[in-house]
């Protein structure tokens, strides 16, 4: 479990090609508690993948500091990316095998694959999986490392409503199961207000925090779109300041 | 048209040995020995074991150095790929030595190491080297950075990420290098044997050369050439076929 703590105080893209340089964030501080489920809402482009890469040691270029307070040796990360990056020449099953180490067991992972509803699939190369089966597949890989953070950028886009429903369910059955903080980007309110202990409301390049919400549904009121939707009609008229992201 | 697949690929090497027969009826010349005459002195070289004994040095010969030469390339090729520094200051060795004709490097190495065993594998390394390179540098440039984040996230070994990451998305690269590099490497340890060494196809085709026994030289080519194509097909073909096996 882990308390974080980020404080990235400036990450600049240097100019490429045509490409100026680019300052992604700009003094961007948060906070966030172990076991809590974190929703990053900001404009497309606004440097969210790069927090991700740089949570996930992807990308050391930035002056700022993280620090995350915890027990164990560095934090285990889970990291579910933009597309699902599976190995199109390993299969569903070999691709979440490789992530594991040696002291984990295939029990647990059978079971995450049968969560997910896999099972089936779970010998089939990649290239046969409809989009929604290997963003599955991503998500059981990320768990499957037993993460104590759980990074999320944009899993569910692209999926159409129903498959994205039936999906984001799964992800929160797993991970009541078993908390641990996630941090999760999207740019659907809608899709963060059903998920998030708390919202994170982030400005346009230079990325740094506009607001921070939390979410007062209860867990168990979480696929009553209409609870959803009067949160999100009220977020609308309290917060003027994020009314360019609603 | 089912079976035409077969049939065609056979018919037209029926219809090479006719016009071989035919030329060579047509000229009567020792120049020109029929497929009979051939097929005979093939026949005799097989049982005397000359041949075996020839063919077996030429292809450990051709072993050894395309394993060195493949090895070597593809390390090399990979390290040149990832690196923009190193692969700018190696650039233009590379463009130099593809471009030394495989006869300099021969004989040079012959002149500095001497008539040694050693000296020929060196020789058809330093000429097949540099392909092998420059087609896995191509391949290494084009790795998928997405691919290659992701292992570094999930803490793959260097070992893990070279077989399950970089490995599968070389392999069509390392297939050609090996398809290409097969066939030039034989040729030069051809003009290897030639030159410096008292065994193999090289040497005999050299011997017979000078005794003009053109049917001797198109049997040991026969031979050589069938073995060659019996290597394609049942190494290089199950290995592209296995290495597919994921593609819709």
């Amino acid at each position: 479990m882990s308390d974080i703590t980020i404080h990235i105080k400036n990450k600049t893209f240097p100019a490429k090609g045509h490409a100026g340089q680019k300052q992604a964030i700009a003094n961007l501080e948060l906070k966030l508690d172990s076991g809590e489920f974190v929703c990053l809402v900001g404009p497309s482009g606004c440097g969210k993948t790069t927090l991700l890469n740089i949570l996930a040691g992807l990308d050391n270029d930035y002056d700022g500091d993280i620090e995350v307070k915890q027990q164990t040796k560095p934090p285990k990360i889970g990291y579910v990316f933009q597309n699902p990056r599976l190995l199109p020449w390993r299969t569903v099953r070999e691709n979440i095998e490789l992530v594991l180490d040696k002291t984990q067991t295939p029990v647990e992972m059978d079971r995450l694959i049968a969560a997910m509803q896999l099972t089936s699939s779970q010998h089939v190369y990649p290239e046969r999986l409809s989009l929604g089966m290997s963003r599955r597949v991503a998500i059981i890989r990320a768990f499957a490392v037993d993460p104590d953070i759980l990074l999320m950028d944009e899993p569910f886009v692209s999926l159409d409503a129903p498959t994205a429903r039936q999906v984001r369910e799964q992800l929160l059955n797993l991970w009541q199961q078993r908390p641990h903080t996630v941090l999760f980007v999207t740019h659907d309110l809608r899709e963060a207000i059903a998920l998030a202990d708390r919202l994170i409301f982030l400005s346009a390049a230079p990325m740094h925090v506009l607001s921070v919400i939390s979410v007062p549904i209860a867990r168990n009121e979480r696929n009553n779109e209409e609870a959803i939707e009067s949160f999100r009609q009220q977020l609308i008229h309290q917060c003027p300041e994020i009314s360019s992201l609603l | 048209m089912i079976y035409s697949k077969q049939v065609l690929p056979s018919l037209s090497l029926l219809a090479l040995l006719a016009v071989w027969q035919g030329v060579a009826a047509y000229l009567n010349s020792n120049t020109l020995p029929s497929p009979q005459t051939v097929a005979l002195v093939l026949w005799q070289a097989i049982q005397s074991g000359e041949l075996a004994l020839h063919l077996g040095v030429t292809l450990l010969r051709l072993l050894v150095s395309f394993t060195v030469a493949m090895l070597m390339g593809c390390a090399i090729g990979i390290i040149l790929g990832r690196n923009k520094g190193l692969d700018a200051f190696f650039d233009n060795w590379l463009i130099i030595f593809l471009n030394i004709p495989a006869l300099v490097t021969i004989i040079l190495c012959y002149v500095w190491f001497g008539l040694t065993e050693s000296a020929a594998i060196l020789a058809v390394v330093i000429n097949k080297l540099p392909n092998v390179i420059v087609t896995i540098r191509e391949g290494a440039r084009s790795l998928d950075q997405d691919l290659l984040d992701m292992a570094r996230c999930y803490h793959f070994s260097k070992r893990k990420t070279l077989v399950h990451v970089i490995g599968p998305q070389l392999h069509p690269f390392i297939m050609s290098a090996t398809r290409s590099g097969l066939a030039l490497t034989w040729k030069i340890i051809l003009v290897v044997e030639l030159l410096g060494r008292s065994n193999g196809i090289g040497y005999q085709l050299h011997l017979f050369f000078q005794l003009f026994d053109v049917a001797s030289i198109l049997a040991y080519t026969i031979a050589f050439v069938s073995v060659i194509q019996l290597i394609e097909l049942t190494l290089l073909k199950p290995l592209d076929r296995k290495s597919l096996i994921w593609r819709r």
